[in-house]
């Protein structure tokens, strides 16, 4: 699965989409979806939280592994995506589409996110 | 992660078939062995409702023989070995002196004075040490055959008629913990019907050269019926679905068999003495008496997964430690094995939780195995 070009990323693998209305949805890469395996639990930050760039606000459970869930920006919290909370494996099935994760209203992001292109280059993938 | 040297992982027969099939590969025990292919629910399930198909060539084999061959075996190990008839397996322990387990294995019996000890990967190397040393003074050989096997595994409900398509060997006549040697897929290999997943199976041991063929010839005769290839990662869970422990989690050094509710597989009432017996035998009185912890199934009521590692607690005080934990395919809800103290090891004890990184999650006291087939 190659990585939508309309997207910016992180090196914690995670993918932003385009700013709209000031909101941007998150989630994480395909690489980094399938190097967790099977997501069998999704803890996600809920609306109104504060997330931070760089700062875990949540972990993904797979078969073998929990990782914390980072986010790629700093902001509010205006969406979960409950669809994942309630069948996880759609981060495995669809991590560009359906599987988003939440959505922030973007109060400041970092500087180095990368392009898709330089994200391929950074994952290998 | 860890950034100290590692000697360079060991490669199966079936390397570059794993790499072509887009494998994940992982390190376990020094080999580089598949972790998935695809999915690893999908994979379990499989093996569950159809057929997988498994390259276990990772696990350590050593062989057996001379006219005191069984003699050894029954002092080397905790087994009845001599009472293993042609053709039969047994689920046994090697023990250290003072008891403790150094193993878990199977020893398939191939002729009247020849054994096949099968390892986990990890330990292969120490049964080898701890076998040639107990050897003395035994008309026996013993011979490191880690080198001379692969190991290809089809587990399932329809494995039977799979194995069936390519050999012309007696399956019906296999029962349950025994083996023959036969032909399959035009391939030398010694049958046996055994496995790690709580379903029917065989279990090839065949010549390294031979791997390849022997896999592709299952992957097509099984393909009809839904075979798949199945990584590690959906053995692991198998075979905690199915109660079955696991050496370095479930098996130690520092437990005993009885002390792991597996004490049936030492046999006092055999012939000779064998190594650990006195040990063993104090443990058994202490095991009947005043149980220290007990294995016990957990199931989660969340959705959080429990780790090897992570504290049993009840009522704010640590009670055990989880041994194994994974989400249940089949149950649809995370479980665990895990040492408790007897007091809140019944199954159905009330109160019982797992800490994960800070929450004591509720779970449910089970008696093991989670999950038994029908036959």
């Amino acid at each position: 699965m190659s990585n939508p070009q309309q997207l910016r990323y992180s090196k914690e693998h995670e993918w932003l989409s385009a700013v709209e209305d000031g909101v941007a949805t998150i989630g994480i890469t395909a690489f980094a979806a399938n190097s967790l395996g099977d997501v069998v639990f999704a803890q996600l930050p809920e609306v109104g939280d504060t997330v931070t760039a760089g700062e875990t606000c949540g972990e993904l459970e797979s078969t073998k592994s929990v990782s914390d869930l980072y986010s790629p920006v700093t902001g509010e919290v205006t969406a979960a995506n409950q669809d994942v909370v309630d069948d996880p494996s759609l981060v495995n099935s669809a991590p560009f589409e359906g599987g988003w994760l939440f959505k922030v209203r973007v109060a400041d992001e970092p500087e180095d996110l990368l392009s898709a292109d330089e994200y391929t280059e950074f994952s290998g993938n | 992660m860890s950034t100290a040297p590692s000697p360079a992982p060991r490669h199966t027969a079936l390397d570059a078939l794993h790499r072509s099939l887009g494998a994940t590969m992982t390190d376990f025990a020094g080999w580089d062995m598949p972790l998935r292919y695809a999915s690893e629910r999908d994979e379990h399930n499989a093996v569950r409702t159809r057929a997988g198909l498994f390259d276990l060539s990772h696990m350590g084999e050593i062989t057996v023989t001379g006219p005191r061959a069984a003699d050894l075996l029954d002092y080397a190990l905790v087994g009845n070995i001599g009472t293993i008839g042609p053709g039969r397996a047994r689920y046994t322990m090697i023990c250290r002196e003072d008891g403790g387990i150094l193993d878990d294995l199977i020893v398939y019996r191939l002729g009247a004075s020849e054994y096949l000890v099968v390892a986990n990967a990890g330990n292969a190397q120490t049964v080898l040490d701890a076998l040639t040393g107990r050897a003395a003074g035994f008309d026996a050989t013993v011979r490191d055959d880690r080198d001379a096997y692969a190991l290809i595994a089809v587990q399932g409900p329809e494995s039977p008629g799979i194995l069936k398509s390519v050999t012309d060997a007696d399956l019906d006549g296999l029962k349950y913990y025994a083996g023959l040697p036969g032909t399959v897929a035009g391939v030398p290999a010694l049958i046996a019907r055994t496995g790690y997943t709580g379903e029917d199976g065989f279990e090839l041991f065949v010549a390294p050269e031979h791997a390849e063929r022997l896999w592709q010839a299952l992957t097509e005769a099984g393909a009809p019926a839904g075979l798949i290839p199945c990584g590690l990662s959906c053995r692991d869970t198998l075979r905690l679905e199915a109660g079955m422990p696991l050496y370095g989690h479930e098996l130690t050094t520092a437990l005993t068999p009885f002390d792991a509710g597996l004490g049936r597989v030492v046999k006092f009432e055999k012939e000779g003495d064998f190594v650990g017996r006195e040990a063993l035998l104090a443990a058994a009185g202490r095991a009947e008496s005043a149980p220290p912890r007990k294995l016990v199934g957990l199931v989660a009521e969340g959705r959080r997964v429990p780790r090897a590692g992570f504290q049993v607690v009840a009522a704010g005080e640590v009670v055990g430690e989880v041994t194994s934990g994974a989400p249940s395919p089949t149950l649809g809800r995370p479980i665990a094995m895990a040492y408790v103290d007897a007091a809140h090891a019944a199954p159905g004890t009330q109160g019982v939780g797992v800490d994960i990184r800070g929450t004591h999650e509720p779970y449910e006291v089970v008696a093991l195995p989670f999950y038994k087939r029908q036959k």
